[in-house]
């Protein structure tokens, strides 16, 4: 079975999904969402080797033209996603969905579940479903969190070991969808409606960016549209401040909303039927 | 008894003088102070040869063993574990009081009770397995009522009871007086008293943990303490109530036999004992179980006074009505400091980069430490621990606000903990299973976790799938703080530290803790 690219694990995380969870960052993006956080998981890494030499313990070399990263070296400084600008990272690890398990199965008893995290990790469809069968064979939870690209309908085997998707809903109007992300968000909201149709959504996501993202309405309507299946499972709203750290230069300067903006979205949330929602 | 020198006595009375006239100390903490200091005057027991050397110093100049000012002449043991639950059916003759039949008669009977409960701090170490004691009563009023009542009762132990080395224990099994305690905990935010659930994954379900986990991250209590492994330690006899093992969880988290207690605690204080040791082999095969043999002789003829000289359990009224038994006694062998005598004999080796809780060969030559502390206790006789099987119980000490640059028990210094807290656990699992009569590891969390106690709940229940013993949590933010095992509010300490009264005694440790502990420094989870 194909490898991907793992940017990091963590092995205990208190805020990706319910319980203690291990999380599996995956490397690689297909949005470009001006206010993203983790930008070093955007891209793959083109191996023009300006990294190597800032690196303090020598975990980075260059040969035969490649970066060439030792894990074991790496103190986790940061130095090469500094340098890094390509939004990429040299620290990652082509890992198969057996070893990828071999990480998380270590962390048991500790954890209820694993949620595979990114960049997006809806882009290695195939190792999800494998590293997922692994999982769930061992009684692991199984979440994805992802930005709604992929047709899930495309996918039954993937669904039936994922227990659930926390879903990304950036926006409702397409083109400020388009605006924030380069793409459209046709995919997203026939993600949004076909996963809370088949129990499988575990939680929405909105990212409030007080003058780039039309929040209200997009609250609104994705809580509308998906209160109605609440009944298949329990889904929680989450309203997310954007806040400046580790958001690319350029894109910095929004401002973070107050708390009484996030509490009138999260009362809209609810006024549609939501009741588990919660302000981050 | 023996002379000692005018000297002696007039550096004594000088330390009283002082006491009378302090300005902090509140008058509770001056009659105990003064009491104590009398203490120091008697001279009745028959010290073994070499104590003196290992126990007379200053723990910065190398003291191996210390009795934690538990006196000259022990008047009383030094953890009274009460049988409640006999006082609850049957009242006391020697208090006047018949069994109470309703929760306003409960609990009004268990407030006089804590008033004659005798211990090393003058205050009762253990004040209850409460759910148990009390839900019988709370059935018969509504939950309103018994909210209020019992927020009451936990208000008048806070005011009275001024030393939070006091414990109540709820659990395994979920009651509703069980919950009441909880949210009652949660909201008011003190010191006192301590406070454990026991925990059985058979019994104990995940709604009561939760419960728990959230006052937790209020008031830094409950701790949870692995149910199964303290039932099974601790022989059959007399039980705290239905499912709720021979055993309780008193002082900062020391498992005792319940309807007893312990006659003693010392400890070995590992690092300085282990300067004394040209290497490993020599500190573990010669130097160590020395110095185990002179501090359990000395704790021998502690229980032999107390025992055969004091008169305790003939004439106290405890003894005399059952509520507590001679033969349910057993003594604390404790140790603080593993990690420093580990790095220190490594140092010895010039290995001064392989640190405990971090290095495979380190933390191997602590469970080796370990084995050798265990086997001594398993080969030492003492006359009067039936209960224990005529040994002591191993202990895990938390430190005492006056301790330099020693770790309580087996833990890893504050400051050097693993970054991963996975890994963190991974070390305690080698050492949690030796210390029957208690240990326990304290983790600050953050406060993201407020909004997934589930991932406190996790954790809980996997550290006793991995035999864990006890764990305790708190809040970063919070006012109520864990110290070592008891628990002091901030508030408290900025108060003492601006020199005015503060009602606990225990606050004034938590501020040398604070200076000498570091334990505002622990890592966050």
């Amino acid at each position: 079975m194909g490898a991907a690219p793992v940017n990091r694990i963590i092995r205990f995380s208190s805020v990706d999904g319910p319980g203690n969870r291990s999380v599996v960052f995956l490397q690689g993006c297909n949005m470009n969402c001006r206010y993203c956080h983790n930008p070093e998981t955007r891209a793959l890494c083109i191996h023009c080797g300006d990294c190597v030499d800032g690196c303090p313990t020598g975990a980075l070399s260059f040969a035969d033209g490649e970066v060439r990263y030792d894990h074991s070296k790496c103190v986790f400084c940061d130095a090469c996603i500094k340098t890094c600008t390509h939004d990429a990272s040299p620290r990652i690890r082509h890992l198969t969905p057996e070893e990828t398990f071999a990480e998380i199965v270590k962390q048991r008893p500790y954890i209820r579940g694993v949620t595979v995290s990114g960049g997006e990790c809806t882009l290695y469809p195939d190792y999800l479903t494998e590293l997922f069968s692994l999982c769930q064979k061992a009684g692991l939870h199984t979440l994805l969190d992802s930005n709604g690209t992929l047709d899930f309908s495309a996918y039954p085997e993937l669904l039936k070991v994922t227990d659930g998707v926390m879903l990304d809903v950036k926006s409702w109007e397409a083109s400020v969808h388009k605006a924030v992300t380069d793409l459209d968000n046709g995919d997203v909201l026939r993600a949004l409606s076909f996963l809370a149709s088949q129990g499988k959504l575990n939680e929405i996501r909105t990212v409030v960016v007080p003058g780039l993202v039309d929040a209200e309405r997009t609250v609104r309507e994705a809580a509308r549209s998906v209160a109605p299946f609440l009944d298949k499972a329990p889904v929680r709203y989450k309203i997310i401040a954007f806040r400046p750290m580790g958001v690319r230069e350029a894109y910095r300067a929004y401002e973070t909303p107050d708390g009484a903006a996030l509490n009138a979205l999260a009362d809209i949330a609810r006024a549609e039927g939501m009741t588990d929602v919660v302000v981050v | 008894m023996r002379e000692i020198t005018m000297e002696r006595v007039n550096e004594t009375r000088e330390k009283m003088l002082d006491v009378v006239k302090s300005r902090t100390l509140t008058h509770e903490q001056k009659v105990a102070n003064m009491a104590n200091l009398a203490d120091s005057l008697l001279e009745v027991l028959e010290l073994p040869e070499g104590l003196d050397d290992l126990l007379n110093r200053d723990i910065t100049e190398g003291q191996c063993i210390c009795d934690l000012c538990e006196g000259h002449a022990p008047l009383r043991p030094r953890y009274i574990v009460p049988d409640y639950a006999k006082f609850m059916k049957e009242g006391s003759k020697f208090l006047e009081l018949p069994p109470p039949s309703d929760l306003y008669e409960a609990l009004n009977s268990l407030l006089i009770f804590y008033k004659h409960v005798p211990s090393v701090t003058n205050f009762p170490v253990y004040v209850g397995q409460l759910d148990q004691l009390l839900d019988p009563f709370v059935q018969d009023v509504d939950e309103e009522t018994a909210h209020k009542l019992i927020k009451l009762f936990f208000t008048h132990m806070d005011r009275t009871i001024l030393d939070s080395f006091s414990h109540a224990n709820i659990g395994p099994v979920p009651t509703k007086a069980g919950e009441i305690i909880l949210d009652v905990v949660g909201e008011l935010e003190d010191a006192v008293p301590n406070l454990t659930m026991k925990v059985d994954p058979a019994l104990t379900t995940d709604d009561f943990i939760l419960r728990g986990v959230k006052a937790a991250l209020h008031t830094a209590k409950p701790s949870f303490a692995n149910h199964p492994m303290f039932a099974s330690e601790f022989a059959e006899g007399l039980s705290a109530g239905t499912d709720c093992g021979n055993y309780v969880i008193a002082s900062c988290y020391n498992g005792l036999p319940y309807g007893g207690g312990s006659y003693t605690l010392s400890r070995l204080i590992l690092g300085n004992i282990a300067k004394r040791a040209e290497n490993r082999e020599d500190f573990c095969t010669k130097i160590l179980p020395e110095v185990c043999d002179i501090m359990a002789r000395y704790m021998d003829e502690r229980i032999r006074f107390m025992v055969e000289e004091s008169g305790f359990f003939e004439n106290n009224f405890l003894a005399k009505e059952g509520f507590i038994r001679r033969d349910r006694f057993s003594a604390m062998f404790g140790l603080v400091g593993l990690a420093e005598a580990v790095n220190v004999l490594l140092e010895k080796e010039g290995k001064s980069g392989q640190r405990f809780g971090h290095d495979e060969e380190a933390n191997a030559l602590g469970v080796r430490i370990m084995d050798v502390i265990r086997d001594f206790n398993a080969a030492h006789e003492s006359k009067y621990c039936e209960i224990s099987g005529g040994h002591f119980l191993l202990h895990a000490q938390v430190g005492i606000a006056s301790d330099i640059d020693v770790s309580p028990g087996t833990r890893i210094p504050i400051g050097e903990e693993p970054v991963e807290l996975h890994d963190h656990l991974q070390v305690l699992q080698h050492f949690h299973k030796y210390f029957a009569s208690g240990t326990g590891d304290i983790f600050p969390i953050d406060l993201t976790v407020h909004r997934n106690p589930d991932y406190v709940l996790d954790i809980i229940r996997g550290a006793f799938k991995e035999n864990l013993r006890y764990l305790s949590f708190y809040s970063a933010d919070s006012d109520v703080i864990r110290i070592t095992g008891y628990l002091v509010k901030r508030s408290e300490i900025d108060k003492l530290e601006a020199e005015q009264n503060v009602k606990h005694d225990t606050t004034a440790l938590g501020m040398g803790a604070k200076h000498n502990g570091k334990i505002l420094e622990r890592k966050v989870r």
